[in-house]
């Protein structure tokens, strides 16, 4: 592996310090970190180790929400009772993800900021403008069975890899960072971003920033809710195509509130406000499910080997929609899709 | 701070003001206590393997990806080929050897031994060290669940039946009175 200098300061104003440098990298599990490194993707001179940080609890918040420490695992956070009771999704979608070993070492800060798993990013020998601006883009034309069909750009059809943060994108979540100028909340939907023409940025957070928490806000959908998962394996695989589900229904059984984020299509989670609203007072039912699948995969490109995932990702959404209004969310254990 | 480590604009080589001192790691590694001089960039798996001997936690993939370097730290399951070791100080790593030794098997080896778990071996040290954490962390109650919670660790031989039965086994033995 590469040489860096390392160090692990103690409190929270001391790592955005030493994070603030032009080549400094924050280290919390490593599992993404670590990884890339090895494959000389990221090139760090420091690395700041903030696993001693005071960002490890899961607090209850004022107004009925919660906040998850960006140093809680991944598995500690899918596990929390508090998560599995009011917060189920989450929990559903960190569990969807990864592997035990990878869960008990990830955190949350980390997922939200770990790097596309995009062939050609991983594979210095070949081009890349996430990886390398003004290289090319291997992907379009190339190998791209894992690709973006939905808001990509001409220089980079990457998709975000994480299943936590499409949940998260659902939930409308904050993330609370601090850095050189001081604190801030980002809403869930501003925190990741589409490639355009600067495919090498992967989110909004400024130099030198640190994520500090997540805010989960008091709404919670804990009752019709699910988050499928399609993948060519059924346990540690990414998504091809992922869905997170959280609706309301009011006494007589029409949805109120819905929330539809896809995985895998994009280069962040993406929701589509139109899609959403197009079920609101609506009875669930075939005919509204499948107008909000069309609405939410509008626009969709495919690049060759990945177009199947418009049409996959399109009835995924009508699975999903139909197990949450049905209280009966996926399974993470049995894989049988009900 | 002036960092030690720089980037040379012109060759994009990097450079190393003055070498890069090795850290002190203090670490129980089975049981027994361990100061250690480290090099920020080795991961537990190398140093585990290369410094301190302890050959049976395996190198597959070296990218998280088949769990055949599986070793539990403060009893919970991690991929060691990820972690830098420096960032465990104080904490408590236990692998394989600290599991069981040649005449006083660990349970779990024993099942897998009783069950033909395994062809080549090669993924069986990472195997049996999940079972533990699986075991260690609570969340499985039947046969499905151990199936699920054992997916991070990959077999090419394809043993996957007999591991799940021998995993089953060794937990239902430790619910019983």
């Amino acid at each position: 592996m590469i040489r860096f200098d390392y160090a692990r300061p103690a409190d929270v104003s001391e790592a955005v310090r030493a994070g603030s440098g032009e080549h400094a990298a924050f280290l919390a599990g490593g599992t993404n970190l670590v990884d890339v490194m090895k494959e000389n993707v990221a090139r760090p001179l420091q690395v700041v180790d903030i696993n001693r940080l005071p960002l490890t609890d899961i607090e209850a918040r004022e107004d009925g929400g919660l906040r998850l420490g960006a140093l809680v695992t991944n598995a500690a956070t899918a596990y929390d009772p508090r998560v599995q009771q009011r917060y189920p999704l989450l929990a559903s979608a960190i569990l969807a993800g990864a592997s035990p070993q990878l869960r008990n070492a990830a955190t949350n800060g980390g997922n939200l900021n770990q790097r596309t798993r995009c062939y050609y990013f991983y594979d210095v020998d070949t081009p890349c403008n996430k990886r390398n601006p003004g290289e090319g883009c291997g992907a379009i034309g190339g190998v791209n069975r894992i690709h973006a069909i939905l808001g990509a750009s001409d220089q980079c059809i990457a998709t975000h890899p994480s299943d936590m943060c499409v949940a998260l994108a659902a939930l409308e979540a904050h993330v609370q960072v601090t850095g050189p100028d001081g604190d801030r909340a980002i809403a869930f939907s501003d925190y990741h971003r589409l490639p355009g023409d600067e495919p090498w940025r992967d989110n909004t957070l400024r130099s030198g920033e640190l994520v500090t928490a997540i805010d989960l806000p008091a709404e919670n959908f804990s009752t019709h809710y699910t988050y499928l998962k399609l993948r060519d394996r059924l346990s540690y695989a990414f998504a091809l195509v992922s869905v997170a589900v959280a609706l309301r229904l009011s006494e007589d059984g029409r949805i109120e509130v819905a929330r539809i984020a896809l995985g895998g299509v994009a280069h962040k989670p993406w929701r589509v406000p139109a899609a959403e609203s197009l079920l609101q007072g609506e009875q669930p039912g075939e005919r509204v499910f499948q107008a909000a699948a069309h609405a939410i995969t509008e626009g969709a490109v495919g690049q060759g080997q990945n177009s199947f995932k418009i049409e996959l990702a399109r009835r995924a959404v009508v699975r999903a929609l139909g197990q949450a209004a049905a209280g009966t969310p996926q399974s993470q254990t049995d894989k049988r899709i009900a | 701070m002036n960092p030690a480590v720089t980037l040379d604009r012109t060759s994009g080589r990097r450079v190393a003001a003055e070498p890069i001192a090795s850290l002190t790691l203090r670490l129980t590694v089975n049981g027994e206590e361990r100061v250690l001089q480290v090099e920020p960039w080795t991961t537990l798996l190398d140093l585990l393997r290369d410094k301190l001997d302890l050959t049976g936690t395996k190198k597959g993939c070296d990218h998280g990806q088949c769990g055949a370097c599986t070793v539990l730290i403060d009893g919970r399951r991690i991929n060691a080929c990820l972690k830098l070791a420096v960032t465990l100080e104080g904490q408590e790593v236990t692998t394989i050897e600290g599991l069981g030794q040649p005449g006083n098997l660990h349970p779990l080896q024993a099942a897998f031994i009783e069950h033909d778990a395994f062809q080549c071996g090669y993924c069986t040290p990472g195997q049996i060290c999940s079972a533990q954490g699986l075991i260690n962390e609570g969340h499985a109650r039947n046969r499905a669940d151990v199936r699920e919670q054992m997916s991070g660790n990959i077999c090419r031989c394809g043993a996957y039946t007999n591991i799940a039965d021998a995993v089953l086994e060794v937990l239902e033995q430790g619910k019983q009175p």
